[in-house]
């Protein structure tokens, strides 16, 4: 596996997305970025983290931001872009990572080492993650999901031509619930190496 | 109310609602609604052909007037090009004064006179911005503002937001004292037949006294993150004004360029040149000077906002050839009883809580016939009436991110930099800043000219 390769996991919110994205990160030895990119973007650019973080993965605001030549004002859409600026240079740098989220499957999907994967769950499974990672009701675990995902939806799908857990948008769909968090990054994992494998070929 | 009437408005609306919601491109969404109108309002609702002519207002560029002006009122309606030939000149004129780092040199020299020091820096910066915006237009001055406010926050270790946002003010402000200085004044400006004098006589005495209030008011309430942190070193890595001219002998032609236009426009009431004449004659000399680089510069004009007015310009001409406007001007006139304080009341805080949310380029084009229509049938004097519409248009915008242009490339610069400011943050600090400005502006109006 010489070749440069690029994990983008989208999730959805409670099937383990982001846990099984940092194994397979482990597993594969290569760089694991999500949240903590605006980290290292507030830190090279000297500037306050926090103040980045809170238009994180959220879609413009449409009516109470304007865009004047090409200049948008919506903080929402410019921390999108400065965080797909930052995803676009790692892969021309020829780096391994795995990203989640940030619509990396379309930001990068010109580089051939690109696999997009999205992680599903069963309802309940997500339900009993989100309410013990949380400490809250399964009530409000279902509505904190629903609310997580419209919210990761709406940000996908303004900023991408595809639909956000389109199955012809990824290359592999995989219910996390049905292996379980281990099992899944073990055929993830396998899934990479045949898929790199046969790229070296070609 | 006729059918032509009902199909304005609608046109009208569905234009508004269009560029709020940014689907469509906004030259495209003001052109479309353009040609809705000249066909169904005009052609198949009052089957007026000559309406058509008029809206379209070809033959006023072959009038003489056109170029040089008795200072008569305009008479005819639709497309305003001398609003439309001003700004492209004007554009023209700008790009060539950034291909040769005039802004970037400006700002550099103005901050080393200061020595580097913040809060100089802060107050010079306010002036540089109201100065410059009273003959560029403000999303330049922005922009390069922002960017060296930026640069020099970074370097000498303070808070660029701040500054910013004052800076953001002072363009808005500065813009409502010239007749240049903000399209709505150009608008305002060239449909009722006022000079640069009337303006600066009349809106820049404003402007200039609400300046004074302004830099105390932001001085007041920024102070605190006005203090820098550098050290020696940090000023060795300051680049030098000169760095910033890219193009020595284009610097100076451009500098003299500029001056021209400044004192052709100071002096257009005397020498009775129009303002379409000044900015065609501007353009002209930028592009024949810049040799090899005029289509470096032409591919830089903003020619979208150009088309952008010309599509407003039949929209609004729709609704006042079915006679739309004056059923506003007529209710402006019934809710204020007659009062020309309330009138004036309505008018500035109206218009400026409208710029604070939409573009106050179109509403300044709405607002021009209906204080027209206001004046012929209250009896009012037209001029109380449009510097109190310019006022409040200009300023208004100011309140919100989304109000003026210069607003949105500003907090779009701070965002790029890191610096992402929300509505919150934004109207805490200015919003009360507007009010203040909007105070001064009613009360002076109220007091000279009533």
């Amino acid at each position: 596996m010489s070749k440069q390769m690029i994990i983008s996991i989208s999730r959805e919110y409670g099937s383990g997305g982001h846990e099984i994205a940092k194994m397979l990160s482990e597993r594969l030895g290569i760089s694991f970025y999500d949240r903590n990119m605006l980290d290292d973007i507030a830190k090279y650019m000297d500037v306050d983290v926090d103040n980045l973080h809170k238009y994180d993965e959220k879609r413009k605001k449409p009516i109470i931001s304007r865009t004047v030549r090409g200049h948008s004002n919506s903080p929402e859409e410019i921390i999108a872009e400065i965080q797909f600026n930052y995803l676009k240079k790692k892969a021309e740098s020829g780096e391994s990572f795995v990203v989640v989220g940030r619509c990396a499957e379309h930001v990068l999907s010109d580089y051939p080492g690109m696999i997009p994967i999205f992680i599903l769950g069963d309802e309940a499974e997500k339900s009993k993650r989100v309410q013990m990672v949380r400490n809250v009701t399964a009530s409000e675990a279902i509505s904190i999901m629903n609310r997580h995902d419209k919210t990761r939806k709406a940000y996908h799908n303004s900023h991408c031509p595809n639909k956000w857990g389109d199955s012809r948008s990824y290359e592999i769909s995989i219910n996390s619930s049905k292996l379980g968090l281990e099992h899944t990054v073990d055929l993830l994992a396998d899934f990479i190496k045949i898929r790199m494998d046969s790229t070296d070929n070609n | 109310m006729t059918a032509a009437s009902i199909v304005a408005i609608i046109i009208f609306v569905a234009m508004f609602l269009l560029i709020i919601t940014e689907k469509i491109e906004k030259h495209i969404t003001t052109l479309c609604c353009g040609a809705l109108t000249l066909i169904f309002v005009f052609g198949i609702c009052m089957r007026d052909l000559g309406a058509i002519w008029d809206t379209i207002n070809l033959s006023a560029i072959v009038n003489p007037e056109f170029w040089h002006s008795t200072g008569a009122e305009s008479e005819s309606g639709g497309i305003d090009w001398s609003t439309i030939l001003f700004l492209a000149g004007m554009m023209v004129m700008v790009e060539g004064m950034a291909r040769v780092g005039f802004f970037r040199w400006l700002c550099m020299l103005i901050a080393k006179l200061v020595h580097y020091k913040t809060v100089p820096i802060f107050f010079a910066f306010m002036c540089m911005s109201f100065v410059l915006a009273m003959f560029i237009d403000s999303i330049t001055v922005i922009l390069f503002l922002a960017s060296i406010t930026i640069e020099l926050a970074r370097l000498l270790k303070f808070k660029p937001v701040p500054m910013i946002l004052a800076e953001i003010f002072c363009a808005n402000l500065g813009g409502s004292a010239t007749m240049c200085g903000d399209p709505p004044n150009i608008i305002i400006g060239t449909q009722l037949g006022y000079t640069f004098t009337d303006f600066i006589t009349n809106t820049g005495i404003i402007a200039i006294i609400s300046f004074v209030f302004i830099l105390a008011y932001f001085y007041l309430i920024m102070r605190k993150d006005l203090k820098g942190n550098a050290s020696p070193e940090d000023f060795a890595n300051l680049p030098s004004p000169a760095s910033a001219i890219t193009d020595k002998p284009g610097f100076i032609i451009n500098t003299i360029i500029f001056l021209a236009a400044v004192v052709l426009l100071v002096t257009h009431a005397t020498t009775h040149l129009t303002v379409a004449f000044i900015g065609v004659s501007v353009a002209v000399v930028t592009m024949i000077t810049s040799g090899k680089h005029i289509l470096e510069i032409l591919k830089k004009v903003d020619y979208k906002t150009l088309l952008f007015f010309t599509g407003l310009f039949i929209v609004v001409c729709g609704l006042e050839k079915t006679g739309v406007l004056e059923i506003i001007a007529e209710f402006i006139q019934k809710i204020s009883g007659g009062n020309i304080y309330l009138m004036i009341a309505i008018i500035i805080w109206f218009s400026a809580i409208a710029s604070a949310f939409i573009d106050n380029i179109p509403f300044a084009a709405t607002m021009v016939p209906v204080i027209k229509a206001l004046s012929a049938t209250a009896g009012v004097n037209i001029d109380v009436l449009a510097w109190s519409l310019a006022m409040g248009t200009d300023v208004g915008g100011s309140a919100t991110p989304i109000g003026a242009s210069a607003n949105v490339v500003g907090t779009s610069a701070a965002a790029k930099a890191g610096h992402p400011i929300g509505w919150g943050e934004y109207c805490k600090k200015m919003a009360p800043a507007t009010v203040i400005v909007l105070l001064i502006s009613t009360i002076y109006i109220c007091a000279v000219y009533l």
